[in-house]
């Protein structure tokens, strides 16, 4: 039976990966090819579809908005994050568990229960169909997240470090940026990685909060899918453009998952 | 951890606390605005107390709508927790196969939440899905866009596809926190393969499964785009879960009393869930654990 155990991972990853390797393949025929034969594989290999999406800018600029909004996101939710972790961790104030709790409610408040009034909230500020807006109410679940994340990472660093500073005659952001920063590194990367990957998969808040400049790729494609006449092979093309991001990140952070989703109880 | 009491810890917190109140409060007012108010359109209102909620809690539609949702978070749960433990404990524990299982694992959890619908949505069309394909060619009629049932399969499959990698990978961190002595006391024990599972890997699993179960559970519960994207609700009414069902209420429908009131009632249910979360998280933590939680 133990010889076989490598056997269930690799169903698994089998099954994980077919989906994913058809969309592929879509994404690689023509629509004639597509509707008209059933092949496992691209007869005539062609790139169009690809083509399609680098050179039309309603297709191409929906990626640049997811971009900037992610990125956007992932800045303010770290920065606001560092402090309120590190006084959750290190402080004790009035009401800081009810603090704490409430902030992790908001990490379960259905998106659906927020669409409408989001949308009314920021048109009244003005924020409507711009990035900030976007990564602004990605914050809603974002900042809870995070702070919950680097509060794990700061309470394993033992407090004697924050003593010895001040006895050296560290001002407490110099101790901050200089000392403690450097000590959670790893517990930032895995906290931005999960920013990105709630931020960047996110459709509901992000479509009801912009309508051209700041449309995102999720949205467009949504658009396409309920048009008549579906154009499938560009549909695909512009999945498996979506799916590339996310694998780099995860390449780049694959050391620090598996700790990540332990200390940051995500 | 001794945490010094500190009253400065306000203000660290406060940037953080801003924007989230900025999102979560004054939406929150929003709605329960609304939810006490009738409107005839042209701007006006009218307060219509409690109408909305005692309508709604008598409306089939809103029954139909939670039992839905509760019976497919139920089904989530069965296949994926139990899924999760299996690949977990079959996972590589060291080598080269360690980042290439969590790597290709990851995958879905990265992938657009509407990019997973369209994926399951091509895949399991009869005409050019690989799935739809083979199962009609073996004769069985799925099509998820009329039969409920093949509509239930494909959701729930694609949710399968979509999540338990969560679960796999919070027990694969559970896992590797476990001391090799503990199976080295084993093996001289002569213990099982059984008892090991039963009395050393589950005891230490307990506090990620917790987690595992209520994210699952909570996130199960507030989904939206992926069976939107499928099945858009149908056929019929048959996968209209309450974020659908809401959705359609509020923004295709603008009916926004009876949205809004749906909307706190939703709201409150998984407030009262994230609450028996936290205290029993609280309760369980056994470890010596710094922090607040």
């Amino acid at each position: 039976m133990i010889r076989f155990k490598w056997l269930i991972p690799t169903l698994y990853i089998v099954f994980l990966l077919l989906p994913i390797y058809w969309l592929i393949n879509m994404s690689l025929k023509t629509n004639q090819e597509i509707l008209s034969v059933f092949s496992l594989w691209p007869r005539d290999l062609t790139f169009a579809n690809y083509k399609v999406i680098f050179t039309d800018p309603a297709w191409y600029s929906g990626y640049i908005n997811s971009t900037i909004y992610v990125v956007m996101n992932v800045l303010i939710s770290v920065t606001l994050a560092l402090p309120a972790a590190y006084a959750f961790s290190r402080y004790s104030f009035l009401g800081d568990r009810h603090l704490f709790f409430w902030l992790l409610t908001n990490r379960m408040a259905p998106p659906a229960v927020f669409a409408l009034p989001f949308f009314q909230l920021y048109s009244s500020m003005g924020l409507f169909d711009t990035h900030i807006a976007v990564a602004l109410a990605h914050c809603l679940f974002n900042l809870p997240l995070s702070i919950w994340i680097l509060e794990g990472f700061m309470s394993g660093i033992p407090k004697e470090i924050d003593e010895t500073a001040y006895i050296d005659g560290y001002s407490w952001p110099r101790f901050f940026v200089k000392i403690f920063i450097p000590n959670i590194a790893s517990g930032i990367g895995v906290t931005a990685f999960f920013c990105f990957m709630f931020s960047w998969v996110e459709l509901l808040l992000a479509r009801t909060l912009t309508s051209v400049s700041a449309k995102p790729i999720s949205a467009i494609m949504t658009r396409t899918v309920s048009a008549s006449g579906l154009d499938w092979g560009v549909l695909a093309a512009a999945g498996v453009l979506t799916i590339i991001p996310g694998a780099l990140v995860i390449w780049f952070v694959r050391n620090y998952i598996a700790k990540g989703f332990a200390l940051g109880r995500v | 951890m001794e945490r010094q009491v500190n009253q400065k810890g306000w203000l660290m917190v406060l940037p953080a606390i801003l924007v989230v109140a900025l999102n979560a409060v004054i939406p929150l007012m929003t709605v329960v605005n609304y939810s006490v108010q009738d409107s005839f359109g042209n701007n006006q209102f009218f307060w219509a107390g409690m109408s909305w909620f005692v309508e709604l809690l008598h409306s089939e539609r809103f029954h139909a709508a939670l039992g839905r949702q509760f019976i497919f978070s139920a089904i989530i749960l069965l296949i994926e927790i139990p899924l999760g433990i299996i690949i977990a404990l079959a996972m590589p524990r060291k080598g080269w196969g360690v980042p290439v299982c969590l790597v290709l694992m990851a995958l879905p959890l990265l992938i657009p939440w509407n990019v997973v619908g369209t994926i399951w949505q091509i895949f399991g069309r009869m005409d050019i899905g690989l799935l739809g394909h083979t199962l009609a060619s073996l004769g069985i009629n799925y099509n998820y866009t009329q039969e409920p049932i093949a509509a239930w399969l494909t959701v729930i499959i694609m949710d399968v596809w979509h999540w338990t990698s969560l679960v796999v990978l919070l027990c694969y961190a559970g896992l590797s926190s476990i001391p090799d002595v503990y199976y080295q006391a084993a093996r001289i024990d002569g213990a099982s393969r059984w008892a090991i599972f039963r009395y050393i890997q589950l005891p230490k699993l307990k506090r990620v499964l917790l987690i595992a179960v209520l994210l699952r559970f909570m996130d199960s519960f507030m989904i939206y785009t992926e069976p939107f994207v499928v099945t858009g609700g149908g056929p019929g009414n048959s996968t209209t879960f309450l974020s659908i069902d809401l959705v359609k209420m509020a923004i295709g429908q603008f009916d926004l009393g009876p949205a809004a009131a749906m909307s706190l009632i939703y709201f409150l249910i998984i407030l009262l869930l994230c609450w028996i979360f936290y205290t029993v998280m609280s309760l369980e933590d056994d470890e010596p654990q710094g922090g607040v939680l």
